[in-house]
């Protein structure tokens, strides 16, 4: 069956990949991020409007996840149906930081309103907060990394180690997703499935780690 | 009839008759010797403005109709709430299943404009209507050997999509020390801005403890136990190592999983102000007196 859809539609899918230029995507993500500011501050639900910075910080944390485990979607995709989104695979990487950013800074400004005491105690001492901080950490390297000359000045197989801490991170960001919740929620359990699922297909053929 | 003695919901709250403390109170406040202590509420309440209706009607835990806070007002509209059964039962002179308006109609209410501090570090400022529960206690006669008060939320699979799925141990339930729930602080809510308590806000009737977090302020009450033994609440049920029985408001024990240092008050925008949490929600003066010698790092 999926080899099937894969067949049937993969060519045009990798067709219409090509034609596309990646700055559309940079694009696209930039103005969602925006996009997400600005509802939060016109929208007419009222559950929003109650506190909209919990709304921010909740939607840029839950994108930045999505976009990851997007990214993480292009190899196996490439792999088992012959479609090739190859090229957008950094702009999804480095959008999923942008949200990640985003994510951080309305936690530190907006819901936590720079009490720096209270900031640093959450950072060390609430174990949620710190495994969504330790994937965050784990993220600026190769954030930093991901442009053409930082590639060039590595050798491709330190890059390639180094980013395979992505794995480590979508990982860490999900379980955080899972932790902060007070009941075990189904839509929090399946971005963890889905991580720790895309992540175990790297086993399959990577022999090496 | 001849009576023995006094039932508990007869006897004057110490906080009342203990004059020291009153007349200190009162000194303390400024006011004079005939103010009515019970009026304590108010001086908390002064230069507080309170959340817009759509605000407390649209940002709401009822985890019965779902876990998001925009579930409860888009889920619980279709639950009925008049006639209301609402059993009473164990340690009580008159038990029985009421219907809720032969029990607390004539029970005149009252506004008052509460503090509402959730666990989850945010909070509001709410004019309920309702009535101090000792009132509804004193109706139908404390036996002496109760000690504590319990209360579970009503169960209707029909409206209540999420009790289908074990999230909680539900009936949702909570509960009282009799001196808390005998306080003239702790009242049963039926209203709030002058109109019928909305169904997501806990209709027909809720309880509202201002100094504890919101999760004891059980919702939609359906059955009120007079018992002997602590009763298990259903948070600390969960997660014991997060939440206790008592519950009470305190910035300096933290949740395991949050600083309760601090909260958001909710409505102020975009760049609401984190403000300093206060003791007891604000009303340690009212009710600091109940914990004297309790240690609140371990009964939290």
């Amino acid at each position: 069956m999926v080899a099937a859809v894969a067949q049937r539609w993969g060519p045009a899918i990798s067709g219409w990949a090509r034609k596309v230029p990646t700055w559309v995507v940079y694009l696209a993500g930039t103005a969602w991020a925006a996009w997400i500011f600005v509802s939060a501050l016109i929208t007419p639900d009222m559950t929003v409007q109650a506190d909209p910075a919990k709304y921010l910080e909740h939607r840029y944390g839950i994108v930045s996840l999505q976009l990851l485990l997007a990214g993480l979607c292009v190899t196996p995709l490439l792999r088992f149906a012959r479609i090739n989104l190859i090229k957008f695979r950094r702009a999804l990487g480095l959008l999923a930081f942008l949200f990640l950013a985003l994510h951080f800074l309305v936690w530190l400004v907006l819901d936590m309103a720079l009490r720096w005491s209270e900031i640093g105690a959450d950072l060390v001492k609430r174990p949620y907060i710190v495994v969504g901080f330790v994937a965050f950490l784990l993220l600026i390297p190769l954030a930093v990394t991901s442009w053409n000359r930082a590639m060039k000045a590595m050798s491709s197989v330190a890059w390639q180690r180094l980013h395979r801490l992505v794995y480590v991170a979508v990982v860490l960001g999900a379980v955080h997703f899972v932790m902060q919740e007070k009941v075990w929620t189904t839509e929090s359990l399946i971005y963890l499935a889905l991580a720790v699922g895309l992540v175990g297909l790297r086993a399959t053929w990577i022999r090496r780690w | 009839m001849f009576k023995p003695d006094l039932t508990r919901a007869e006897v004057t709250p110490e906080w009342m008759w203990n004059r020291r403390k009153v007349l200190g109170a009162m000194a303390a406040s400024g006011t004079g010797l005939f103010a009515t202590p019970a009026l304590s509420w108010q001086e908390v309440a002064e230069g507080l403005e309170p959340n817009t209706f759509e605000q407390i009607t649209s940002y709401n835990n009822f985890y019965e109709f779902g876990t998001g806070k925009d579930e409860p007002l888009e889920n619980a509209q279709d639950m009925v709430t008049s006639p209301w059964t609402l059993v009473v039962d164990g340690l009580v002179d008159n038990p029985g299943e009421y219907e809720l308006s032969d029990l607390i109609g004539d029970i005149p209410t009252e506004e008052r404009i509460y503090r509402f501090r959730c666990v989850e570090a945010w909070s509001m400022v709410i004019p309920w209507n309702g009535f101090e529960l000792n009132k509804l206690l004193a109706k139908v006669g404390v036996q002496d050997g109760a000690r504590y008060v319990k209360f579970e939320t009503a169960v209707i699979p029909e409206v209540m999509e999420a009790v289908q799925y074990p999230i909680l141990d539900w009936p949702y339930t909570e509960g009282l020390r009799m001196d808390e729930a005998m306080h003239p602080l702790t009242m049963m809510a039926t209203g709030l801005y002058g109109k019928a308590l909305p169904n997501q806000n806990g209709a027909p009737m809720r309880l509202v403890v201002p100094w504890k977090y919101g999760f004891k302020s059980i919702k939609t009450i359906r059955r009120i136990s007079l018992v002997e033994e602590e009763p298990l609440n259903t948070w600390q049920d969960l997660a014991p190592q997060e939440y206790g029985f008592f519950a009470n408001v305190n910035p300096e024990v933290d949740h395991p999983r949050w600083s309760q240092a601090s909260e958001r008050l909710i409505g102020g925008g975009l760049f609401a102000r984190r403000q300093d949490t206060l003791m007891f929600n604000g009303y340690a003066d009212q009710v600091a007196s109940l914990y004297e010698g309790m240690d609140l790092t371990v009964n939290y």
